[in-house]
Parts: C-alpha cells; structure tokens; sequence
C-alpha cells in the first residue's frame, strides 16, 4: 500500500445559512482555505471527490453546481458519491492506491435547515413498510437509547456526561454552533424532547461543508511537517431493519475498527449524533478510559450533514499536525442508529513498509 | 505504483421493461446481480465489497437507497459504497469498483447499478424549480435538441443520420433478449415519418424510460485466472466540466476529448477506429452517435455522420456501435452506463450472443450524464494488457 497523509481539512459550521442549498457560496471559500494550507492551486488536485444528498437539497443532481465551485475549466477527474464526506475521501484514498494519482481534495456539504431533517431522514428508511410510517430520525434514536437503559448498558446520567464534557470542549472550538457545558444534573433537570432524550442528547441542525486534502509519500511531506499518515481505513454496513438488529450494538463499528486497526490511539473523534451512541461507539471499538473522546466537542456541538463524519478525520488529523497526539482516530457513521460505520487511523509515523 | 490488473468475470442484467412490476428494487437488483455472480461462478458470500450506482434518488423516491437494500444486495457486514454522477453514474460505479481492485484492496467486487422509473417520474424529478435558475421543465430532450441541431449546423450532416441510428439500434435489439424495446420493422422511413418531438429529435430517435439493473463481478488477476473469459480493464477514465461557462463547447466538450485522449493512452490505443472491434456508447438520443464518434476521435470533426451513413458502425462494419441495441432500446438511467460497460465485457469475452462482434478483442464502453459535463469510459480486451 502506499503511504497516504491527510494534510488539509477546512471546515464551516452555521446555525442557518442563508444562502443556495447549492452551498457553492460555502465552497468557494473552503476550497481556498486549503489552498492556502497546502500551499498549491487548483492544477495539484489529482482527483476530486464530494459527498451530498439530493434529499438534503431538495433537487436532483445537488452535486452538478458544487463542482463548478472547483473552477473545473480545463476538466477534471471528479467522482461524487450520495454519502458522508468520509466516505468521499475512502473513494479519493483508493484512487490514490491505484498509482493513478498522488493529490486528492474531498469535499462535502449540506443545508439541513432547508427542510425538517429528522422528517427529511425519514426517507431515508425501507420504503414499503418504514417510511409510510414516517418516523424520525430522533425518535428512532429514542428508541435505541431506551433500548440500552432498558438493557442496563447504560443510563441517562451517563448520557449526560457524554453531553456535558462535549459541550464543555466545544467552547474551545471556534467552529461549534452549540456549546457551553454546566453540570450532569442541571442537564438532567432540563425537559425531555423524545423520551429519554433531552434536546442536548441529540446533535444541533446544522449546515455546513467541510473539505479533506490528501496527499502520497513526498507530496504530503512537502506540505506538512507532520503530515497525519492514514494507517487504517475500514467501513462496513449492517442491515437497517430495526427489528431485526440488536440496537445497543453496532457491528458495522466493530468491524470497521478491527479493520483499522484501533488499538493505541490517544485521541478519538468519533461520530455520534446522540449521546448514548457515543457510549456504543466507543464500546464497539475498544476504548479505554485513557483515550481522549471529542475533544473538539464533536457532534453534539455541530453537526452538519454529509460533512460531520469527516469532520471526524479532519479533527483527529489537526491533532497530529499540531505535535498533541501521535495516533488518532476518526470515526463517521450513516443511515438509522449507527446502520453504517467507517473508520480512519491516522499516526504521525508512516508504517515500515 | 503501477495498477493490479483486474477483470470483469461476471456480467448480468434484467430484462429491462417500461414497469417491473413484477420485483421491488432489491428485486431488480438481484435479478442482475443473481446473473452476474453465475457467469462468474462465484457466491454473494465470496464477494469482499458492494458497489452501489444509480441516478438521482428523487427517481423512486428513497433517499440514499442502498441503506436499505443492505441486506438484500447481501452487503452485511462489508464494505458498501454509493456512487451518484449523474447520467454517467453507471460508468464511474463500474470503474470506483474496478479500483478498490486495482488498489490492491480487495480481489471480488459486486457493482450493481438500477434505476427503477416506474416508481416516479424522471421528468418531474429533473425539473424541480430551483431558486436563482432558470427552469427547464422540458427533460432531457429539450435540453439536448439545441446541442444536436448545432452539430447538424456545424457539420452539414443529411437530415436522416439521426434516423439511421435509430433504425440500427431497434434493429440491433431484436437480437439483445434483454432489450426493453423489440420495435420489429423499425426502418429509416419509419422513424423519419415519427412524431417530431423537440426538433430535430423524433420520437422514434429517442431513448424508452426503463426499469433495470446491471451488475459486475470485478476480480484480481489471481481470481480472474480461473475464469475462462475474462475482460481485462485495459483503461478507465473519468472527467467533468463546468455547467456553466459561455466558453463550453456543449456539441464537442472538452471534458470528452480529454478523456478520450487519457483512455487511449493508457489503453494503448493511437486508432480507435481501427483498434476497436465494439463501441458501446452512451446515446439517448439518435444524434449524440455521430457527435461522440468525433468526440471520442472515431472520426475526424465534421466527418462522424459519414461513418454512421456508410453503415460502418453497424453489426458487421468497420466499428459496431451499440450492438446491443444501446440506450435507444433500454435505459433504466442508473444502470445505463454499467450495461454500455457490460455489454463491451461481453463482446470480448464472446459472450454476445446473437449480438457479438466476431472476433472482438477490444472494445469501449462509454457513458456521459448531466448536460454533456460528466463522462466515464473504460477499454476492456480478452489479452491481459502488457
């Protein structure tokens, strides 16, 4: 395999962004700003790749604006896939594999405020007896949460911590849209949203894009001194049916995290939109109580569809930029209750060859 | 780093038909896949990765599909990818499948790529009002009718080219049991005396909406040695261009040109119309034949109706294209890139039936999407490439 770094991430997280579902508006900025860490042009950019929802924008082909927020005269080789940008960035990371490029920029956005989402994610269920049901995407979280406190996994002061420390971190990041963290019991004092969910349980609606630059070997030492090498790359799916899985677990994670190859990471960027997911991720995959979670603040501060998952990767990769951490993880998840999962290790030393 | 060679050994596909009624989407889609994994002789279970493509989702109304089709396209438990770029969609799943092979990173991937039309309706789906743009609200007919007639402008071509296409195509897919249209006496008077629906495109010289899936199995050198035919990925490229730009050239992009030049140079290939045994290419409207034959360096600028009316790219001429019966006959519009993919596979691996090519040893397969900004295209050979 060869050595890939990641060696750019820029990120925009709103409230509301009043402006096109396009996003090309939200783009044409972030795609400068990587630019500028990298220190290249549009021309150094072997292989371009997006993540967005047609469902999300409320049109077809969402896509066909964004990437005329490149510049893409003369063409370019552009991929897009209907996923999270980390998924966007597994396609970039394969096509760099193949030898058949050495640079890759993905990229990701979505306007969630357009629309109800949890409705909006409603179509995202089995059609033919799910979806006429319409049920949201928080209540069905709701369910898996009362699932693990039925089970005894876990309880909601223990969802209020993971709540409490991220909303705690988050105010040391400029881009989180909810922040500010007080104590377990004054969040457990505060009103139920969707039984046994408080509105803090769950990930603010957010829009935004996020951008992942990538780069092999020497490409990527020529732009960072400490480039984040991507050791271990896995994702795997499990089937939706909610009736049919156990919802205090998640294979899909576990399976991606062996595939990765977790163990030794410092620093845990892990994706998880409502607080009690937190605790299964982190279940699944094997961490101890020595390794950081969210430091960012993660989801439970700001949430932007498509790109929160490689927002993940983007976070755990500042931290080896910086010299914090040597061997981090990010971690991005898709479809109901944690249906599909994938996982990027990322280590300030490249692998022996 | 070089690329691993890879192979398609697998190729399936539905029988394409206006309304499936018959099957739900996992249904369709395992229709082709259930094929593809027989030719190849391999188990859903000994498959490493899925890849999953179609067009927009508005199409059947399920947002981001392949969540729920997870189990019955049997991708529990392994990696699971969706690729959507447009009309092209087919084309670029087939070729993202082929990397995670040519990666190195796996040694059996499933692509499948459907689309089910009867669930909505493509028109109203491509033609949501969206803020800041001007509407179209006439699909993609009406959005390509001025690119045609420019071409006719620019190259002089006779009136019936486009008929002859037509009449080629519906012929071919008499012979192709899985064509969605067996129109039998299909001739260029015919569809010259059809309907004019957005000019100088006729009824007749227009693509069916379909429901449809078709699925490859793509295999590692290793794994491809056991099979008795396979196709060997010779080339894959894809390339995009701006929608809007006053200086595109919608009749001839850039986009196509760049990528033909990058597939043939990876393919080896210095002249396609002598080196290529089969084209399959991606024309939905009767046209777009002659247009991406000049595109794809077939022929010279101006000069590709004049293949198209010495009966050149019929079955038995100098380049056969869309024998087998192209998207004039079936275009479930996921899908339809991957079968121009598969059908090139099968022409090399001899496995055309009444369709094939004698002979063939090389052929392309050829997609494009959105408004002429979006192109995958792939060379497969029955030789392992040197």
């Amino acid at each position: 395999m060869r050595d890939v770094a990641v060696v750019g991430f820029a990120q925009t997280q709103l409230e509301d962004f009043d402006g096109s579902p396009t996003c090309v508006e939200l783009l044409v900025p972030l795609l400068a700003e990587c630019y500028e860490q990298t220190g290249w042009t549009r021309k150094d950019i072997g292989f371009w790749c997006s993540g967005s929802s047609d469902y999300l924008a409320g049109r077809s082909f969402s896509f066909v604006q964004a990437v005329d927020a490149i510049g893409v005269i003369p063409p370019v080789n552009e991929s897009h896939v209907e996923m999270d940008l980390a998924w966007a960035m597994y396609e970039a990371w394969i096509k760099i594999q193949t030898g058949e490029v050495d640079t890759a920029l993905v990229y990701a956005f979505g306007k969630s405020s357009a629309g109800v989402l949890r409705r909006s994610l409603s179509m995202q269920l089995e059609p033919y007896t799910m979806t006429p049901l319409w049920p949201d995407t928080v209540s069905l979280a709701g369910l898996q949460a009362r699932a693990g406190i039925d089970a005894g996994q876990w309880d909601e002061a223990a969802m209020a911590a993971v709540v409490n420390r991220s909303l705690t971190d988050a105010e040391k990041n400029e881009h989180a849209v909810r922040k500010g963290g007080s104590s377990v019991e004054e969040l457990l004092a505060r009103p139920m949203y969707a039984d046994p969910l408080r509105k803090h349980d769950c990930a603010p609606v957010t829009d935004g894009v996020a951008a992942i630059v990538l780069a092999a070997g020497d490409r990527a030492r020529d732009v960072r001194d400490r480039p984040a090498w991507i050791s271990g790359l896995a994702h795997s799916v499990d089937a939706m049916s909610m009736g049919t899985r156990d919802l205090t677990r998640s294979p899909s994670t576990a399976r991606a995290g062996a595939g990765a190859g977790v163990e030794g990471v410092e620093i845990a960027e892990l994706h998880a939109p409502f607080s009690h997911q937190e605790l299964i991720v982190t279940r699944e995959l094997g961490l101890g109580s020595d390794v950081v979670i969210n430091p960012s603040g993660g989801p439970l501060s700001g949430n932007p569809m498509f790109s929160g998952g490689g927002i993940r990767i983007g976070e755990a990769a500042r931290r080896i930029w910086s010299g914090e951490a040597s061997r981090t993880l990010g971690h991005a998840t898709s479809g109901p209750a944690l249906q599909q999962n994938l996982v990027c290790v990322l280590d300030a030393e490249q692998k022996e060859a | 780093m070089a690329k691993q060679p890879a192979a398609v050994i697998g190729v399936g596909q539905t029988h394409h038909r206006a309304k499936r009624d018959d099957v739900s989407m996992a249904g369709l889609c395992r229709e082709a896949m259930d094929r593809a994994l027989e030719d190849a002789g391999l188990t859903l279970d000994e498959i490493d990765a899925i890849v999953v493509g179609k067009a927009p989702d508005l199409f059947e109304g399920v947002m981001m599909p392949e969540l729920y089709l997870a189990e019955a396209l049997g991708a529990v438990g392994k990696p699971l990818l969706r690729v959507h770029t447009a009309g092209s969609v087919g084309g670029s799943t087939a070729i993202v499948a082929s990397s995670l092979v040519q990666a190195g990173v796996h040694k059996k991937v499933l692509t499948v790529a459907y689309e089910k039309q009867s669930e909505s309706n493509a028109m109203w789906a491509l033609s949501i009002p969206i803020p800041f743009n001007m509407p179209v609200h006439a699909g993609a007919g009406g959005y390509f009718a001025p690119h045609v007639r420019s071409y006719i402008r620019r190259s002089g071509a006779p009136e019936h080219i486009g008929a002859i296409v037509a009449a080629k195509d519906r012929n071919n897919a008499l012979k192709n049991p899985y064509a969605h249209l067996h129109n039998e006496g299909t001739t260029v008077e015919s569809v010259m005396a059809s309907t004019m629906l957005w000019d100088p495109i006729r009824y007749d010289e227009t693509c069916p909406s379909s429901d449809g899936a078709c699925a490859l199995v793509i295999a590692s050198e290793d794994v491809a040695a056991s099979s008795p035919n396979p196709a060997w990925i010779h080339g894959t490229v894809m390339r995009s261009e701006a929608t809007t730009a006053a200086e595109r050239d919608q009749v001839n992009p850039q986009a196509s040109r760049d990528a033909a030049a990058a597939l043939w140079k990876q393919a080896g290939i210095t002249s396609p119309v002598d080196e290529i045994d089969a084209a399959e290419i991606y024309v939905p409207f009767s046209w777009f034949e002659p247009m991406w034959l000049e595109s794809l360096g077939f022929a010279a600028p101006g000069e590709g109706w004049k293949l198209t009316e010495s009966g050149a790219t019929a079955l038995g001429g100098k380049i056969p294209v869309n024998c087998s019966g192209g998207v004039l006959s079936s275009n479930p519009i996921g899908a339809s890139g991957m079968l121009r993919f598969g059908e090139a596979a099968l022409q090399v691996r001899g496995l055309a039936g009444e369709h094939q090519v004698d002979g063939a040893r090389k052929a392309l397969g050829h997609a494009y999407g959105g408004g002429s900004q979006f192109f995958a295209m792939w060379v497969v050979g029955s030789d392992k490439p040197s």
